[in-house]
């Protein structure tokens, strides 16, 4: 089989980038999806918020794929769901595997949106028993969401990423008690509106430097240890208690999962945990994009949308020939400030986005892109920088067009 | 009277310092900072007065390709009758199939919302 562009994963971000490469002109376009429905992580998210730059509306989850999801059968593109990617290869071929057997393709550009996992208790190393109960929160969601399973009757949440303090609200107004987040960082992982709207709202307490240092109990969790931390992340003597609970719900990040990729050879950036990526999102190898959260994970699914829909006009473009990747590139580096910022390599021939993380909340600062002169060639102020928000800004190509070597800073 | 809020109508989430003054029913804000956009100051308002959200949920289906339909209110409501609001939609059993959009209650308690579905649950096969 042959197909001009195939995009791994029907969720948000393949939904987008096929869309995209089929209104760019690809003739055929082709998502491989292993779930039994397109859609992804959307499916269970079932609260309001998505859709707000985009559609201007507050939707939910379901929501938002279904428009997507419209507008893709609309414009014909194909999909096989129930169907894995075993295999990467570097020329493009891809192997396929589902209840009808084994299927090879040969694309002529991929686009990986496999998205990302949560991050469990054994990747976090909790001491203790092991103990029915405890969940990361998006295992918490799907049980709760698409399979009418309560989880537990009281629970303390581990961690403050947005699923958690999701999950926090969804639990207490399903009848469970939640005692409280903790979070083990000075300031919370999530945005600011969901503190608000999760716990606040709720008088759900949340606990800043402070984890769990132990969980208890033999079949069933029977409580969990908490403590206050020091700026280390090092438990302080004399400050642990016990809290009883039957469930543990852990928020404690995101994993893009590139697995796939690795095996293809795709060059992978540590900071991002996704591919290292050019201006057209491009990966190291030829031919093969990365968008939505298996490149970086994001806060906001609009953008989600929107990096995807550039991975998928250039697929399509690269697809029919219209694309060459370059010798050089000018790479763009995180300077003081910034944990991470991407695209890491530039071809200085069009504008891009350029999406990054600061490393811990700030006020009134600015954000600047300096040449390797130091001169300052876009700065934006921001009464308000947070980890948990990711900042994307738009590069107009004139501004580096003499650069040969791009640094952001906050400043 | 001062007040520290945070906006939650988009995900800025800007954290708003409202100066205001009451009166029995009246209300006036006198000063309102820290918003990136010109809905912060009513949100302001409506906070003050009493906050109001969109509430999201789920329903029990019979006979559908999954348990559960989720649903939510087409409009904001007082954020104290929310879990008056949850028994009332936990008592709902549906049939399947369900359509995204379709209206499953009308004003319930009284309030002027609609609750709604917000996915397909087509029938098991
Ligand atoms: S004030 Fe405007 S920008 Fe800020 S959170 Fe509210 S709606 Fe968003």
């Amino acid at each position: 089989m042959k197909r001009e562009v195939v995009v791994i994963g029907g969720g948000p971000a393949g939904l987008a980038a096929a869309i995209s490469a089929k209104r760019a002109g690809a003739r055929d376009v082709l998502i491989v999806e292993r779930d039994k429905r397109l859609g992804g992580i959307l499916n269970q998210c079932i609260h309001d918020g998505f859709g707000l730059h985009r559609f201007k509306e507050a939707l939910s989850g379901p929501e938002y794929a279904k428009r997507f999801i419209e507008r893709l059968d609309a414009e014909g593109v194909e999909y096989m769901l129930d169907t894995m990617v075993t295999k990467l290869g570097r020329d493009k071929t891809l192997e396929l595997s589902s209840a009808k057997g084994l299927k090879r393709i040969e694309a002529k550009a991929v686009v990986l949106a496999m998205g990302c996992r949560e991050r469990t208790q054994g990747a976090i190393m909790l001491p203790g028993t092991r103990p029915s109960g405890i969940y990361t929160a998006g295992q918490a969601q799907n049980l709760i969401n698409l399979q009418n399973i309560m989880v537990g009757k009281r629970a303390v949440v581990l961690g403050s990423g947005d699923i958690g303090l999701i999950m926090a609200r969804r639990l207490l107004l399903e009848g469970c008690e939640v005692v409280g987040v903790y979070e083990i960082l000075p300031y919370p992982s999530g945005l600011p509106r969901n503190i608000q709207q999760c716990l606040l709202d709720y008088g759900i307490p949340l606990h800043l430097s402070t984890t769990v240092v132990e969980v208890h109990g033999e079949r069933r969790l029977t409580g969990v240890s908490v403590a206050k931390v020091d700026p280390n992340r090092r438990p302080l003597p004399n400050t642990t208690s016990f809290i009883p609970c039957d469930t543990l719900l852990l928020s404690v990040g995101l994993i893009p999962e590139n697995e796939l990729s690795r095996e293809a050879g795709v060059e992978i950036e540590p900071m991002t945990g996704g591919p290292l990526v050019d201006d057209t999102l491009m990966t190291s190898l030829e031919g093969i994009f990365a968008c939505g959260n298996v490149l970086q994970v994001h806060d906001l699914v609009d953008h989600v949308s929107e990096e995807s829909e550039l991975a998928g006009l250039f697929g399509a473009r690269f697809s029919e020939g219209e694309l060459r990747p370059l010798g050089e590139y000018t790479s763009i580096r995180p300077g003081p400030g910034i944990r991470y910022c991407l695209p890491q390599r530039v071809s200085r021939e069009r504008d891009f986005f350029l999406s990054l993380r600061v490393k811990e909340p700030m006020r009134d600062k600015k954000i600047v892109l300096l040449d390797e002169n130091r001169k300052r060639l876009i700065q934006k102020s921001f009464p308000r920088l947070h980890p948990a928000v990711m900042v994307r800004l738009k590069v107009m190509v004139e501004k580096i067009a003499k650069a040969k070597g791009l640094e952001v800073r906050v400043e | 009277m001062r007040r520290e809020l945070v906006c939650v109508i988009c995900p800025n989430g800007c954290e708003l310092e409202v100066e205001y003054q009451k009166q029995g029913e009246a209300l006036e804000i006198t000063k309102v900072e820290g918003q990136l956009c010109k809905k912060g100051p009513k949100w302001a308002e409506s906070e003050i007065k009493g906050s109001v959200r969109t509430i999201c949920t789920s329903v029990s289906v019979e006979g559908g390709e999954l348990p559960l339909v989720s649903v939510r209110t087409t409009s904001p409501v007082p954020l104290n009758s929310i879990f008056d609001l949850m028994e009332e939609i936990k008592r709902i059993r549906l049939k399947a199939p369900v359509r995204s959009g379709q209206v499953i209650l009308k004003n319930p308690k009284g309030l002027r919302t609609l609750i709604i579905a917000t996915k397909d649950i087509p029938l098991k096969t």
